[in-house]
């Protein structure tokens, strides 16, 4: 039973933030309440057994992921969202629709197939298990995600940094560049 | 033992897949669009979560380690790309920025 309740105060906790970010007009008020809605959902990961992914998700989500969002939102100074222009604002009538058929469709098919199934007392999330199958059958895509993630921060870096950074750092040899520098520092 | 169907976890999810996809639709802060997509891969992470107990297996939790780590990577590089397009001009409204060549 206290599982039960567990699993609806959490269910609720996670719905009304995932409401909020949807609905807030702040972008910052938005990623807060992303980090509520990850919250809830470690505590549904809990409930489910899966202890190492909990805790992983809340290190990885909260610990990384939003910070990284809330910084981007500070360094760019995004404004409140104002009132969509023309077309935009009827996006809404779009999405309603599409959001709720989807969700029909989906609702419906788990509630008429997994009704007499009970999460089970299993030990197939813990960190033993999970870290025997990492190391042993998938050790090779845990090979490849760590490419993956390098090839991103090379990507990330590459993406963020100013193009005539370059040209400042370097010593001036010749006028044209001496006053190109010049400019540079000028602009920014 | 925790005694809570399945399908209420999959209901939970299908839920949150919902909002996210109506956040996406409905919103022009490119930042919020990538909340929303978290939002989607995280109930696609609880529907995996679910079914790894439900089938007493571990490849789903293989696989929501995965989803994790790609999350990751694409949130860094979609971050620096709505960085670099902010400093060309000066918006993150996907409404204002719908051409793909300027």
């Amino acid at each position: 039973m206290v599982a039960t309740a567990l699993f609806y105060i959490f269910a609720a906790i996670a719905t009304a933030g995932a409401i909020m970010v949807v609905a807030q007009r702040n972008p910052v008020y938005s990623a807060l309440y992303l980090v509520l809605t990850l919250f809830a959902l470690a505590g549904e990961y809990v409930l489910l057994m899966a202890h190492f992914i909990a805790i992983v998700h809340v290190a990885v989500y909260a610990g990384a992921i939003v910070v990284l969002f809330l910084f981007v939102i500070m360094l760019l100074n995004v404004r409140l969202e104002e009132r969509a222009p023309d077309a935009f604002r009827y996006m809404i009538y779009a999405g309603l629709p599409m959001a709720a058929i989807l969700f029909v469709e989906m609702g419906y098919f788990a509630f008429r197939g997994f009704q007499q199934a009970m999460v089970q007392g299993t030990r197939v999330g813990l960190v033993e298990s999970i870290g025997r199958a990492l190391f042993s059958q998938y050790v090779l895509p845990f090979e490849v995600a760590s490419i993956l993630l390098l090839v991103a921060m090379i990507g990330a870096l590459y993406l963020s940094k100013r193009k005539l950074e370059i040209v400042a750092f370097k010593r001036p040899r010749s006028k044209k560049e001496r006053l190109k520098v010049m400019m540079y520092e000028e602009e920014h | 033992m925790p005694a809570v169907p399945i399908s209420h976890f999959l209901i939970l999810s299908a839920v949150l897949f919902s909002l996210g996809v109506l956040g996406v639709i409905i919103r022009r802060n490119a930042i919020v669009i990538f909340m929303c997509i978290e939002l989607m891969l995280n109930a696609v992470n609880l529907t995996f979560l679910a079914f790894s107990n439900y089938l007493n297996n571990v490849e789903g939790q293989i696989f929501v380690f995965m989803v994790m780590v790609v999350a990751a990577a694409e949130v860094a590089v979609g971050l620096a790309i709505i960085v670099a397009i902010f400093r060309l001009r000066e918006t993150v409204h996907v409404d204002e920025i719908k051409l793909l060549k300027w």
